[in-house]
């Protein structure tokens, strides 16, 4: 019984820990952010690695997800006899949550994967330490670069995998299931707002970008400086990443509806 | 040197294709005109009931949309609801004695104004108010009043006693809002609006 809550309140305690010094790690990366926009280069390299080369995952996963859309939509619809109200449907689910949390998933498995371990093994193989002894900041040069390239990809690739779910719930329900072409779009229109839907899910999916960007690369710095260690910091990634982004979203949609 | 090249247009041609994602997300699933077409006039008008019609819903004559509402507030003075549209200031000759009802896109469609041309050879301006309106037909006192003359001409016993009850608990919520709010108002000003069937 004594164990059992000393275990419970030592695990307690090391949450809280790791929460702070993430929150830190946080705040470190942003006041290095305006510094390292002078190193373009840096984080153009990191906006191609992060995103550019997620961007057929993204795209393919966002076709198939729009075309799932358009079949649910048009078959529910289609009890209360409004297969029109496809395009609202698919429009508004798509923008307002299915783009940006989907895309944060796939990201963090994609892109939040790829920068967690390349840290983490640099870790372990002492290249963070051999910069440190060439008084060059491994957070400066390795890390901020990464985090910001993250941060301008995400947004972008929601986007992408909004429109291209469009795209696919438009063929599936216009093409394949016959409603009305002009329907579709006009039944959409009216009933998507700009500021309410289309720059809310905007919002969302940055806010995600911060979040799954800066986890994967406070989980490969932080990474224990071993073979097992660098694939428990890419789990740890993961997990960490998608339960955060769906308790976001929840508290996001919760503020702003 | 080929590398960095192949990094940087892949760079551009992913960064240009998520800014076109969203200029076509902001452009075509939304109605962009809403928020550019500054060019309105406002008009406002009192209605006894909105119903289900919402800020940003169309104004519409003779079917083509002419304008939309930019909010919808309740009148302390006059005791029902004040509706502000915005109206496209192309359209700058409707008679001032046009008729705004509230109306029903579909079985299940949103609500929207209707406006019908007067004959006056006045036009409304900014800041004007439309006089003639009729508010929204609300469902429930449409089937409260069919049930009632249906029971007052029932020739069943069973049915003349179960289905004014119902309509009579269906009605209630009016009727304790009504009283409330015309004691309010007693000092102030006589209501208006009050035409509620007995």
């Amino acid at each position: 019984m004594k164990d059992l809550l000393s275990d419970a309140w030592f695990t307690a305690r090391e949450f809280l820990q790791t929460f702070g010094a993430s929150q830190l790690f946080l705040l470190r990366l942003l006041m290095l952010t305006p510094r390292a926009l002078l190193r373009p280069g840096l984080i153009v390299q990191q906006v191609y690695a992060t995103g550019a080369m997620s961007l057929v995952i993204i795209m393919v996963s966002g076709l198939f997800v729009g075309m799932v859309l358009g079949l649910q939509g048009v078959d529910t619809l289609s009890r209360f006899g409004s297969e029109e109200a496809v395009g609202t449907f698919a429009g508004l689910s798509l923008i307002k949550e299915l783009g940006p949390v989907v895309t944060a998933l796939l990201f963090a498995g994609r892109a939040g994967t790829a920068l967690a371990s390349e840290i983490g093994l640099m870790r372990a193989t002492d290249q963070l330490s051999g910069m440190e002894m060439m008084a060059v900041d491994p957070i400066k040069r390795i890390v901020v670069p990464r985090f910001i390239g993250g941060v301008i990809s995400m947004p972008l690739l929601a986007s992408v995998f909004t429109a291209v779910g469009l795209f696919g719930a438009y063929c599936v329900a216009v093409i394949v299931m016959g409603v009305d072409k002009g329907e579709f779009w006009s039944q959409m229109q009216p009933n998507v707002d700009l500021v309410r839907d289309v720059l809310n899910g905007t919002l969302k999916s940055f806010v995600f970008g911060v979040a799954a960007s800066m986890l994967a690369v406070f989980e490969g710095y932080n990474a224990i400086p071993t073979a097992e260690g660098v694939g428990r910091a890419t789990t740890r990634t993961v997990v960490i990443t998608s339960i955060v982004v769906l308790v976001l979203d929840f508290m996001i949609t919760a503020f702003t509806l | 040197m080929q590398q960095t090249r192949a990094v940087e247009i892949g760079t551009g041609l992913f960064v240009f294709l998520g800014f076109a994602a969203l200029l076509f997300l902001s452009t075509q699933t939304t109605n962009l005109e809403a928020y550019i077409g500054k060019n309105a006039y406002t008009v406002t008008a009192h209605f006894n009931n909105v119903g289900g019609l919402k800020p940003r819903s169309p104004v519409s004559m003779s079917g083509v949309t002419i304008g939309r509402i930019e909010k919808i507030e309740f009148d302390p003075e006059q005791l029902n609801a004040m509706v502000t549209m915005n109206i496209n200031s192309k359209y700058n000759q409707i008679p001032e004695d046009s008729d705004a009802s509230i109306l029903t896109a579909g079985l299940l469609g949103g609500q929207y104004i209707g406006l019908v041309p007067g004959g006056s050879d006045r036009y409304l301006e900014n800041g004007d108010e439309i006089q003639l309106t009729q508010s929204a037909v609300v469902l429930e006192n449409l089937i409260s009043k069919y049930l009632f003359s249906q029971g007052s001409q029932g020739s069943d016993d069973s049915d003349e006693s179960e289905e004014p009850r119902e309509s009579n608990a269906s009605r209630e919520p009016e009727e304790l809002q009504e009283p409330d709010e015309m004691q309010e108002s007693r000092e102030a000003q006589e209501p208006q609006g009050s035409e509620e069937p007995k």
